[in-house]
């Protein structure tokens, strides 16, 4: 390895949409292995994996959940592929207000997949060991990337300067010299 | 806490537009499990014997199986009972999908209908938000159309609809509920239409919990693997190009022409390129590695799914090739109607035709060609036009309307209901018992477990045995590797083996499990990933009930002997217990009615096919026997009641 580069681990679930049925054995097994305790009840809906099924369009898109997001799109992209038509949210996996999709049924909280990395973590996320097709396989790449140092922060420096983004600068140092001028009377 | 099921019933009153959710007893799942088994109980003790299926008070039943929604993979099909007019008995019908799964996971084990709506409606099920809603927009909207509609309008792709096409809002017999390229046959879409009930979509994120979870999931994974990687179950036939078999032995038309040299190699390469060609991929139902659906787009035609013997009946109804039936499987897909009695239906006419029974006159502006003809047929039957309306009763009913000889044309039906078109020679033993007592309408929801035919070497059969798992007894392996000659079975054998079959698949039918991973697989090759030597245990990790291999079977045991009750308080008897006369060439009455005497009497029922008070009892059902004997289909001296005629409440 070259100075100044570090290695990182690049897991990849690997999504062949051709070989997907549409069975949802992966939305069963995700729901039943982040169940609490692990695998004491089944509920797709709480999947951290979905598959969007269309079957009037053959449209079968198992997609992963990512992050949070609070508004949905102002717009979209329509993705022609093979003569079909793939809305741009068929591939989105974002927990986002415009469908259900990785929203805790009963809390109404984001879900997000996490490789199913939790203690101990699974050699293959629960999703590809279960699909029988092989619409999904899993992947581990290792990528080398440059080492950026990172700048150590402190707590005050942090909490000041989000206050900084919020109020600006002039606000916060009138508030400090305030906020002195009572401590020293 | 309930495990596996939900423990609660939605009861839906269409005439007076009222929603229930009702819990139920755990004693009922003890008893007769789920799916078909309690369903049987509740058509027993909520419908009179004398309702008329058209009457707002038969009722339809969709249920989910015990085992829907939990980790066992292929527990997806989803149970409709209810009356039909066809045979006047038990409609039992399955479709595969997902809509089972997302009916639990809104929690509910069933949804139980009643009464009529007074105009076309659709029920939204949406966890505990239930909703009758009007669905006059539908109307003659096609069954996957509307899946697709209701999607658009509910503004959720994940709903599941479950709807009939407009042959099921016209009330014709052979109408279908369809789903997701699955298709519910056996005379329960005419049902549906009748309450004006166009669809029902479900929506459910809620919890299904588990007894002893992590050993569920563990042994499901171990089961969902072996499924994926063997070859001995799922649908041979959607992989498979040589379809020699049917073509050469089954027959065409209106059941009546053998083509025993019909397959050519030639043939085959073009097939398979007509299909590969249009075939967008194979699909699979909720948590089933098995891909057992094809998917076809032909040019100007609606998308269908087929599996099985589904893709041969329209052309060999019609005399054509296989593009016929990929032209028209679509339209009649979207219309609901049943792949096996519909080209009978359509070609019973033809022959009534060329027969002179029926005349031009009662087919004006009919094509010549025979393509043109079927989907003339087609259109008639669903609007109920003309001929049509006549032909919409089936063939059985439809004959009769007719009159004038056309009965001897209905030539292919037991118990009113149109049969798999097979004509043979010589009479075979299982196969006669199961024609003749099935009451799930259709050969292949009886058979399956004991293979059709006899390996022909001793270690071929020494071979097959020795992994053969799924076995509940060592004398089924005894009988195989005896076994030499089809038709050369000891009696004995054949009530064990009859009476094998037919458990696997009433307990299929209450679990919610499919039979090609098991009651239909087991006959060709043994393999099956489900049998009666595991089912036990998963039931018990699932529901947290005591099960094992003796409970399991009475169980089955019990559920059958009930739909026989419930059969027989609406007058059947064992002179309707006759497979059609031309099914064998060589037919020995002597032989097949003492073999049926044989086989009532190891089933626990008397010489009219009755079940007695001492088999009922033994059985929990003194209550049914009970009931029999009010109505005098039972007299408290059986012996007297066998062989004379029993009180007819109802002809069928």
């Amino acid at each position: 390895m070259k100075a100044g580069l570090t290695t990182k681990t690049v897991k990849e679930i690997k999504v062949d949409i051709d070989k997907c049925t549409g069975c949802r054995a992966c939305e069963m097994a995700c729901s039943a292995y982040h169940a609490h305790p692990r695998y004491s009840s089944i509920n797709p809906a709480k999947s951290r994996i979905r598959v969007v099924a269309d079957e009037i369009n053959d449209e079968y898109v198992p997609i992963r959940a990512g992050d949070y997001t609070p508004s949905e799109c102002n717009g979209r992209h329509i993705y022609t592929i093979g003569g079909k038509d793939y809305s741009e949210c068929s591939f989105c996996g974002a927990s986002c207000p415009s469908r259900d999709y990785f929203i805790e049924p009963d809390s109404g909280l984001p879900l997000k997949c996490d490789m199913c990395e939790s203690v101990p973590p699974l050699a293959e996320p629960m999703c590809v060991q279960v699909c029988g097709t092989d619409a999904l396989t899993y992947v581990e790449r290792e990528v080398e990337r440059e080492e950026k140092p990172q700048k150590k922060r402190g707590q005050i420096e942090i909490g000041l300067e989000s206050l900084v983004n919020q109020y600006g600068i002039e606000a916060v140092i009138d508030s400090l010299n305030q906020m002195s001028k009572v401590q020293r009377r | 806490m309930r495990y596996a099921e939900t423990g609660f019933s939605l009861e839906i009153d269409l005439s007076r537009g009222s929603i229930e959710k009702v819990e139920t007893d755990p004693r009922d799942t003890e008893l007769y499990l789920g799916g078909q088994g309690i369903a049987a109980k509740i058509l027993f003790e909520r419908v009179p014997a004398d309702v008329d299926p058209f009457s707002p008070e038969n009722l339809l039943i969709f249920s989910t199986g015990l085992l829907h929604g939990t980790p066992a993979p292929a527990a997806n099909r989803t149970v409709v009972n209810t009356f039909s007019p066809q045979t006047n008995l038990m409609s039992h019908s399955l479709f595969g999908g997902f809509f089972g799964p997302e009916l639990k996971y809104a929690g509910y084990d069933r949804i139980i209908i009643r009464g009529k709506a007074p105009d076309l409606v659709y029920l939204y099920i949406h966890n505990d938000k239930v909703e009758i809603r009007d669905a006059t927009h539908l109307r003659g909207k096609g069954t996957t159309e509307t899946g697709d509609l209701l999607k658009r309008e509910l503004k959720d792709q994940k709903v599941q609809v479950a709807a009939i096409g407009l042959a099921g809002e016209n009330r014709v017999y052979m109408a279908s509920i369809d789903h997701n390229h699955a298709s519910a046959a056996r005379g329960v879409g005419v049902i549906m239409g009748d309450k004006r009930l166009k669809a029902i979509a479900v929506r459910g994120t809620k919890d299904l919990n588990i007894a002893r979870p992590a050993e569920l999931f563990d042994m499901c994974q171990r089961i969902h693997k072996k499924m994926a990687e063997s070859t001995g179950c799922g649908d041979w036939m959607a992989v498979d190009e040589d379809d020699s078999f049917h073509h050469n032995h089954f027959a065409w038309g209106n059941a009546r022409t053998r083509r025993k040299d019909f397959w050519s190699k030639e043939l085959q390469e073009r097939w398979t390129r007509w299909k590969y060609d249009h075939m967008d991929r194979q699909t699979g139902c909720y948590n089933c590695p098995k891909t057992c659906r094809n998917v076809i787009k032909w040019p100007g035609r609606p998308r269908f799914g087929y599996k099985c013997f589904g893709k041969d009946t329209y052309h060999m109804a019609a005399f054509l090739e296989l593009d016929f039936s990929y032209e028209i499987l679509g339209v009649a897909q979207e219309y609901g109607v049943d792949s096996y009695a519909t080209p009978q239906v359509m070609a019973f006419a033809l022959e009534l035709l060329e027969a002179g029974i029926l005349t031009d006159k009662d087919f004006p502006d009919m094509p010549a060609d025979s393509r043109g003809r079927f989907f003339y047929l087609l259109e008639k039957i669903v609007r109920r036009e003309g001929i049509g309306d006549v032909l919409a009763d089936s063939v059985s009913r439809a004959a009769k309307r007719i009159g004038n000889g056309a009965e001897a044309y209905d030539h292919n039906t037991t118990k009113k209901f149109e049969q798999v078109p097979i004509k043979l020679g010589k009479v075979n033993p299982a196969f006669f018992l199961m024609i003749a007592t099935g009451e799930k309408m259709n050969i292949t929801q009886i058979e399956g477990s004991f293979p059709q035919d006899p390996l022909p070497t001793l270690e071929q059969r020494e071979e097959f045995v020795s992994h053969w798992e799924a076995v509940p007894d060592a004398k089924f392996k005894k009988y195989f590797l005896e076994w030499e000659k089809r038709n050369d079975i000891s009696d004995e054998a054949t009530c064990d083996i009859v009476d094998w079959n037919e458990a696997m698949h009433y307990i299929d039918d209450s679990l919610g499990t499919c039979g090609f991973v098991s009651s239909f697989r087991g006959q060709f090759g043994g393999d099956v990933p489900y049998h009666i030597n595991n089912l036990p245990q998963i039931i018990s990790l699932a529901t947290g009930m005591e099960m094992d291999k003796a409970k399991l079977w009475k169980n089955f045991q019990r559920i059958r002997t009930l739909v026989r009750a419930v059969n027989v308080r609406r007058g059947l008897r064992r002179k309707d217990e006759r497979p059609p006369e031309d099914h064998w060439a060589v037919r020995d009455e002597k032989y097949e009615q003492e073999l049926l005497s044989k086989y009532y009497g190891f089933k626990g029922w008397n010489s009219e096919g009755i079940p007695t008070r001492q088999a009922l009892e033994r059985l929990d059902l003194g209550y049914v026997a009970d009931d029999l004997e009010q109505r005098g289909i039972l007299t408290a001296d059986e012996s007297a009641s066998a062989g004379k005629p029993s009180a007819e409440k109802a002809t069928i």
